[in-house]
């Protein structure tokens, strides 16, 4: 046996029109985590559908080398009875049913063709240690965190005798806590000889734990970095996926301090919907000011996108008490309309689910928030409307052939400009974005934080809510850090790092 | 010879290049509504699908079900269903029978005045809003699935119209009642006689045809030329020509084939109405984007801050409303309010949606589109009947281009992802 577990060799896929992955090679050692990186659309999901025959054999040219034989997969199933499994961004597993069930689904253990439910809940709770989830195997997935969930993902392919396992954005929807449970458990599976293909926009994340890390851009391969030997930093992974150095990930800014207070918000409290004796948001004060972003710090489920959606017309949590004020004038904000006519405006952190019509154009995704003011004795103005969007698509720079384009096929970055424009065009006072680059590329970031700080030029109060701690030190002039639903600091730009604030954003109730 | 080879490929790419931003899909089945008229035109016996009476039938006997689609399509867009409808159009048949005929002795409606048919129109559209607003309390308020309330809906209000109906009949309706679903404008042509045109022709269905036609273009033209002032991307301008002259040709057509007959059926002049309104409703008015920007993604509609109870209520009783101008449309053209009317419609109306391009997961259709599939329905019906095609076949056929027609719908959604 090499000590090679994959080869990729001169992979082309092409689709009409487009060249996705040009003759791209892939080597992976065994026991090895390997970390691909590159902006969204460069090509690192269409190589690894390539690789687990998601694209069959003979769809693409270029031979896969795997344990030393050339594969021809024509499907997932056969690529997984090879011991090849990848675990999506969105994870795979059913919502009711429990973690024993789902780890075992369509690979069900069975006696005389019945499953065997003892012998399934006993190899699902030795599956469970191996990657450290202490829980009950009758618990139903959908009654455990997003963490434990990707652990179940990962028992999962253990069940299949995984041996190359292939991760896609392991850690986008994990807080830090979980983030580094996961790569603990990939160093841990890592010495048991299971190697490891993981994509991730984390560059932090991919500088600690990977051995070897190839850069993809534009479908070609663009090198293989050695992270050991090559003293690899996140600026030079950067470099590599850009093709330029990014010596400012932040545009510089001045910062707009000692404008007049535009939104304060005191004593805001607010009571888990499901459960009205769990408080989520504990009595939060805070202020913004004209011209300002204002950074809320926090790791997930400490409370940032309760309190935001509280705030935004009382659209999340029941039992809500406090009092806002915009401009210094006491608002009230029990609906949504209401907040919005007030001057709140709220941009979500799951575009996806919460913040477009994907089916519709761009037109109207933009204007649907504000659609009031485009009508004219009773009826939608659609060419002003037209001309408006138009605006957008070129003030923002968002990439398609025109505004009657249809969202779901653009890409993050752009699906994010077209969000923010829909709020930009109410022509709000305040703008609460929550994690406003989440699963874009590195180009697009950059386009974001620019237009943040455009707002802020231009008088607005912006108010960004982030998991990552360089984001808001990068743009913020001013952080509040926030933990179990406390508001437990509050740092200027000036006296704010990432210590400080980690130390805050994990400070415990009572212990403060 | 390389000459005449690259004459042929320019002209290609120049007709391709011309077919740009056409959209296909909608045409399509456009087209297939046309296809099927020149083949029945073609196997009827002395082309009897296009006599002039039978042009006059079909409109008039599909009217009704091309207003409940109207309504239907507004549903199915949000997201939801309705499968009262049928039964809905049965009890307010039966309402309007009891509000301006009265004829059984001994009813339990004595104590009601009798009405002029005016009024009981109106009264009998109001119940229709009624019923609305009954459904959508549950569907809205409580949240139960609108497939959940219309099928009890389905139940309740058939059993409702029972209830009224006492298992009989009632008829016949006062003549300007029956005029709605039966009747013509101008039928004894005194315009015609007035101006001295010759008697086989309704001269009030020229005119209108006529006036009809000059709304399409002044229509059309003002759009694009509104579209050009905002440099919006319009169609290429032969297709928009060649579009809304084929258009024009129908109507003409239409419109003198229903001249030698009776004229123009009020129905038709009902649904022309509820259709233009409609589209303008959906099209042109914040209610109507907010049906489309529910059914396309409710929690994105819900934090833009549209009031999704508010539109779902709204919404059904609007079709609660459309389903009594159905059920008036089928007692006055039975000329009896009878238990059974209205049975099966609300599938025939789904069918016409589904048919037209709306979407099951919703946030897709127009009003349009499933008029034409409500026509494909109608044309098919009448056609087959032409040929005396047992009815066991023509359930056959009809669940066939049901199913055909939204699965090529879904075929030419993948291709052109």
């Amino acid at each position: 046996m090499g000590t090679n577990i994959l080869e990729m060799r001169s992979i082309t896929k092409t689709f009409p029109g487009v060249i996705a992955l040009d003759k791209v090679s892939l080597t992976v050692e065994r026991g090895e985590i390997h970390a691909i990186c590159g902006e969204n659309g460069a090509g690192k999901s269409t190589l690894m559908k390539v690789l687990s025959g998601v694209y069959p054999h003979g769809s693409y040219e270029g031979d896969i080398v795997y344990e030393n034989d050339v594969m021809s997969f024509k499907n997932i199933r056969e690529s997984e009875a090879k011991g090849i499994v990848i675990i999506h961004q969105e994870l795979a597993l059913s919502p009711y049913l429990s973690i024993a069930e789902n780890i075992f689904l369509n690979n069900e253990i069975k006696k005389n063709g019945l499953i065997d439910w003892n012998k399934t809940g006993q190899e699902a709770q030795l599956l469970m240690a191996r990657v450290g989830l202490i829980e009950n195997p009758n618990t139903k997935v959908m009654d455990i965190g997003v963490g434990k969930q990707q652990l179940v993902e990962i028992a999962k392919a253990l069940s299949k005798r995984v041996k190359l396992l292939i991760l896609d954005e392991p850690t986008a929807a994990l807080n830090d806590e979980d983030s580094a449970h996961l790569l603990s458990l990939l160093r841990h599976l890592k010495d048991q000889g299971i190697s490891c293909i993981i994509i991730s926009h984390k560059l932090n994340e991919i500088a600690a734990i990977a051995d070897k890390t190839t850069i993809i851009r534009d479908g070609k391969a663009i090198e293989t970095l050695d992270m050991k030997a090559d003293h690899v930093d996140q600026e030079r992974i950067i470099k590599g996926m850009v093709g330029r150095e990014m010596d400012n990930r932040y545009p510089a800014h001045e910062t707009n301090v000692g404008g007049a207070e535009i939104l304060r918000v005191e004593n805001w409290t607010a009571h888990h919907p499901d459960d009205p004796n769990r408080v989520v948001v504990d009595n939060v004060n805070i202020h913004v000011r004209k011209g300002e972003i204002v950074g809320l710090a926090g790791i997930m489920g400490a409370g940032r996108t309760e309190f935001a959606r509280s705030l935004f017309g009382k659209s999340w949590g029941t039992n809500i008490t406090g009092t806002v004020y915009v401009n210094g004038k006491e608002v009230q904000v029990n609906t949504i309309k209401q907040a919005i006519d007030n001057g709140l405006a709220y941009a979500t952190e799951d575009r996806k689910r919460f913040g477009l019509n994907l089916i519709d154009d761009i037109k109207r995704n933009i204007s649907i928030a504000s659609l009031d003011d485009f009508v004219k004795r009773g009826l939608v103005n659609d060419n002003e409307e037209f001309k408006v969007a138009s605006e957008y698509r070129t003030s923002m720079n968002i990439k398609a052939p025109s505004v009657l384009s249809v969202v779901g096929k653009l890409s993050g970055g752009n699906q994010q400009k077209v969000v923010l424009s829909q709020w930009i065009n109410v022509k709000p006072e305040v703008l609460i974005l929550d994690e406003p680059t989440r699963g874009i590329d590195v180009g697009a970031k950059y386009e974001i934080y620019t237009i943040i700080q455009r707002l802020a030029d231009e008088g607005k109060g912006v108010i960004v809510i982030s998991s990552e701690l360089p984001e808001l030190l990068g743009i913020c002039d001013r952080i509040y850090a926030i933990s179990e639903g406390c508001i437990t600091g509050e740092v200027s730009k000036a006296e704010a790092n990432p210590e400080l604030l980690m130390k805050y954003m994990t400070t415990e109730k009572g212990s403060k | 010879m390389s000459i005449s080879n690259e004459k042929k490929v320019s002209f290609l790419d120049n007709l391709r290049s011309r077919l740009e931003g056409v959209n296909l899909r909608q045409n399509g089945i456009f087209l297939a509504l046309i296809g099927l008229i020149v083949f029945f035109a073609a196997t009827t016996p002395n082309a009897a699908s296009i006599t002039p009476t039978n042009w006059s039938n079909l409109v008039v006997q599909n009217g009704y079900i091309l207003v409940l689609a109207i309504g239907m399509v507004m549903v199915i867009i949000a997201g939801h269903i309705d499968l009262s409808v049928g039964s809905v159009a049965a009890f307010i048949g039966a309402v309007a029978g009891i509000l301006v005929v009265r004829p059984l002795e001994q009813d339990g409606w004595e104590w009601l005045p009798a009405l002029p048919w005016w009024a009981g129109l109106i009264g009998a559209v109001i119940v229709g809003a009624i019923v609305g607003v009954w459904q959508g309390f549950w569907v809205a308020y409580v949240g139960i699935p609108a497939f959940i309330v219309t099928l009890a809906g389905m139940l309740l209000f058939r059993g409702m119209a029972l209830m009224t109906l006492q298992n009989s009949n009632i008829g016949p309706f006062p003549d300007e009642f029956r005029a709605i679903g039966n009747g013509f404008l101008d039928k004894e042509n005194a315009l015609g006689t007035a101006i001295g045109l010759p008697d086989q022709y309704n001269a009030a269905a020229l005119l209108v045809t006529v006036l009809g036609i000059l709304a399409i273009w002044f229509q059309a033209l003002n759009k694009r030329r509104a579209s050009i002032r905002y440099s919006q991307p319009v169609e290429p301008r032969t297709w928009f020509y060649v579009k809304n002259s084929v258009l024009t040709v129908m109507v003409a057509y239409v419109g003198f084939q229903l001249a030698n007959a009776n004229g123009i059926p009020f129905t038709l002049i009902l649904l022309t109405f509820l259709i233009v309104v409609y589209s303008l409703v959906m099209n042109k008015t914040t209610f109507g984007r907010h049906i489309y920007a529910i059914g396309g993604n409710l929690h994105a509609a819900t934090l833009s801050g549209i009031n999704v109870r508010r539109v779902n209520f709204w919404l059904f009783v609007n079709m609660g409303a459309l389903a009594a101008v159905s059920g008036i449309l089928i007692a006055a053209r039975m000329n009896s309010a009878v238990p059974k009317a209205g049975d099966g419609f609300e599938l025939d109306a789904i069918s016409s949606v589904f048919i037209g391009g709306a979407a099951v997961q919703g946030g897709v259709g127009t009003v349009i589109g499933s008029m034409v599939g409500g026509l494909i329905q109608g044309v098919l019906g009448n056609g087959m009947n032409l040929n005396s095609v047992g009815i066991d076949a023509q359930m056959t056929i009809k669940g066939m281009v049901l199913l055909l027609a939204v699965a090529f719908d879904v075929w030419s959604k993948r291709r052109a992802k």
